[in-house]
């Protein structure tokens, strides 16, 4: 402040500094101008919602009339000691474990393999690509008839090899295996997509003078491919870890969390013993949990591992 | 004068003028997607309208998920209050009354009210004042495949008891027959056995002494006992293989194909079973039957007790007077005996029993009016907080996943937390 005084107390002696000046006074007429709608707009719809829910978070409070029964830190207890949030938030992190160490190389995999010249790349890519396009709560729908015992794919599986019928998703053991292969099968598409954009933009000639000194197929791609490629993959990481932590649209079709809530998430554990249960302050501070853990994570992760990108 | 003045002049001419055609608007707002009730709904508000010159009665349709989820907000504010919305009663009820959004009609309704089925009028009084109108009530009951129990030599006239349904079931099973189908992948439907099991241990005061608190609440021994009982049949492996993911339409189809021999589900199953079994058919309704749920012996329950839902319309509290004299027109005779004539619901217009023809929903209707204690849905009773948590204990405690007394103790914990 003191320093900004000094300067423009100083003489504006050369004619130079003129323009310099006049700049600053634009960018401050567009910043008058442009922020305030923005700024609102931002108040109104990301700021206000967040900070609601925060406070909703510290009541009792059904959702009908206004939040009335303050009860401080206890909807925090009632989630910390609650075994069913505890294993959502755990498969949370098993979907994100499988997702970094299965989804991503396998999608690699298949970039590398269709990303070239090959005959028909454009259809494998059109066909791996198409579950994504894919709306979640259609995809949960589907697989819950494939898994059927009954009637599904699995269900003539077993009929085919004489087995009695088997239910992936009335086994608590089991079950959560089903929401990961739905989840490999819907997204890793959109992973593959982006490495096959990474791929295309890597310069050909590098990897050509990389052969003709004698480099191996996979010297080329662990040496030149794969960092060249790192952009990319931090990017869908990130989706990936985000995506993991937001799932959702699978689990209440598909499962519905159960049996015996052992393939909630987080979100689907706020729907089903929040929103459900009209338990809006409980539902509020489930969110900010969700929120502190998405923030926490995309921040840090922009921070340290972005920051070059 | 150009477009804009034009337009100007008209928009001001317009508002200047609409006060003079005053229409009063009714919006009743429901979840119902049953084409048969539609009809006759519309009917009726189309009679109205044409009756009531300036006044417009609409319904309108939210699927019934989004009306949950969508209703607290919409109450909030004037412009987007329905006047008329549909209720399940119980503590859903309740909150909202709580909360200010319902009006006392107790007056309004003193007239004719005893036209109605007074235990679904009880249904929608909150602390003695009326605050809404029920137009139908359901019944839950075991509907059985006539042709499997001939199959497996089972009577239905012989299963009175407790024991006799246990039998049932062990020579149902033995003919290598699936004795009960459920949905319990949509929890609530293994919730019927549960709420079954406590009014025929405990009786008409079970629920009212467990909401109040009486003898550890919950965690009574009537709540208990019901969960021991609950596990003794389920240990029997009655239920469809897989029954944990099985949702409820699902359910409905397997009912439908002649897999199961019984479902215990309220009246909608009739409409269900067809357009979900495989061949979009499903049984014909000669080849379904009704079983009441046993009698436990020593429990205070009657066999004739019922369970089952009690919709109606709560009058929201901006609502204008000619609502509900609308509802007063809406629960007339002759609609309601249409609905039964139609076997679109089970009306709660006294006599409308007479009017209905087929003979499942006859004997229904005629159940619900020789009942000699009514209980709503224990998950609407309780409001869906605590309600959901029976729904959750009663698979648990079916599987063996949960013992009686730790689901006991889950339900008061909901209570507690409320």
């Amino acid at each position: 402040m003191a320093a900004a005084t000094y300067a423009e107390a100083q003489p504006t002696a050369t004619a130079y500094s003129e323009p310099a000046r006049r700049m600053t006074l634009n960018s401050w007429a567009v910043v008058v101008v442009f922020l305030p709608p923005a700024l609102l707009l931002f108040t109104v719809f990301v700021f206000l919602p967040i900070a609601e829910a925060g406070w909703y978070g510290f009541f009792n409070w059904n959702g009908y009339g206004r939040p009335e029964k303050f009860i401080g830190l206890k909807n925090y207890g009632y989630l910390f000691g609650n075994p069913t949030f505890t294993r959502s938030l755990i498969n949370n992190g098993i979907i994100i474990v499988f997702s970094l160490l299965v989804q991503l190389p396998l999608a690699l995999a298949v970039a590398v393999m269709i990303a070239g010249r090959l005959v028909g790349a454009v259809w494998f890519r059109m066909i791996f690509f198409l579950p994504y396009v894919l709306a979640d709560v259609a995809a949960g729908l589907i697989w819950h008839f494939m898994f059927d015992g009954d009637y599904g794919l699995v269900g003539a599986v077993t009929t085919a090899f004489g087995a009695p019928p088997y239910f992936l998703l009335a086994d608590k053991t089991w079950a959560f295996s089903a929401v990961l292969i739905v989840v490999l099968w819907k997204y890793f598409g959109f992973h593959m997509m982006l490495y096959i954009a990474g791929l295309q933009g890597i310069d050909p000639a590098l990897l050509e003078a990389a052969e003709m000194d004698g480099a191996s197929p996979f010297q080329r791609f662990w040496h030149i491919t794969l960092p060249l490629l790192g952009p990319m993959i931090r990017l869908s990481v990130f989706f990936s870890v985000i995506g993991a932590l937001q799932l959702f649209d699978i689990i209440v079709p598909l499962t519905g969390g159960g049996p015996f809530e052992t393939t909630n998430t987080m979100v689907s554990f706020l729907y089903f013993f929040g929103l459900t249960r009209m338990r809006i302050g409980f539902s509020s501070a489930v969110g900010v949990v969700l929120f502190i853990i998405c923030v926490t994570f995309a921040f840090g992760y922009q921070r340290i591992v972005m920051r070059d990108d | 004068m150009n477009f804009r003045q034009f337009a100007f002049a008209a928009g001001c001419l317009a508002a200047l003028s609409a006060p003079a055609y005053a229409e009063t608007h009714i919006t009743v707002l429901h979840v119902s997607d049953n084409a048969a009730q539609k009809a006759i709904w519309d009917q009726i508000a189309k009679d109205y309208n044409g009756e009531h010159k300036g006044v417009t009665v609409e319904f309108k349709y939210l699927e019934n998920e989004a009306f949950k989820a969508k209703l607290p907000t919409m109450l909030q504010a004037d412009e987007s209050r329905p006047d008329l919305f549909y209720s399940w009663g119980g503590g859903v009820m309740q909150a909202q009354d709580k909360a200010g959004f319902l009006k006392d009609i107790t007056k309004d309704v003193a007239s004719w009210e005893s036209d109605l089925s007074p235990t679904a009028v009880d249904a929608f009084k909150v602390d003695g004042k009326v605050v809404g109108v029920p137009f139908e009530v359901g019944e839950v009951v075991f509907y059985y495949n006539k042709k499997l129990f001939e199959k497996a030599g089972v009577k239905a006239e012989d299963i009175k008891s407790w024991d006799d349904l246990l039998a049932a079931v062990k020579t149902l099973k033995a003919a290598g027959i699936t004795p009960f189908v459920v949905g319990a992948g949509d929890k609530w439907p293994m919730h019927f056995y549960y709420s079954y099991l406590v009014m025929r241990i405990g009786g008409e005061d079970a629920l009212a002494d467990a909401k109040a608190g009486k003898d550890g609440g919950f965690k009574n021994a009537t709540f208990v006992e019901a969960g021991k009982r609950l596990h003794e049949l389920a240990a029997l492996e009655p239920f469809q293989p897989g029954y944990l993911s099985t949702s409820h339409a699902q359910s409905a189809g397997i009912f439908g194909d002649g897999k199961a021999a019984m479902d215990l589900m309220g009246q909608w199953l009739l409409g269900m079973q067809g357009p979900n079994a495989t061949n979009g058919k499903g049984l014909a309704p000669e080849d379904i039957g009704i079983l009441s749920f046993p009698v436990i012996e020593g429990g205070k329950g009657k066999a004739t007790d019922t369970l089952g839902g009690i919709n109606g319309w709560l009058v929201s509290k901006s609502a204008p007077p000619e609502a509900v004299d609308f509802l007063k027109f809406f629960s007339q005779e002759k609609y309601a005996k249409e609905a039964a004539a139609k076997a679109a619901y089970i009306p709660v217009v006294k006599g409308s029993e007479s009017a209905f023809t087929d003979p499942l929903f006859k004997r229904l209707a005629d159940d619900l009016s020789k009942t000699t204690y009514h209980q709503n849905y224990f998950d609407q009773d309780l409001g869906p907080s605590v309600g959901r948590v029976i729904n959750d204990v009663s698979v648990a405690v079916a599987a063996g996943q949960t013992t009686p007394e730790a689901a006991a103790a889950a339900i008061q914990e909901a209570a507690d937390q409320q």
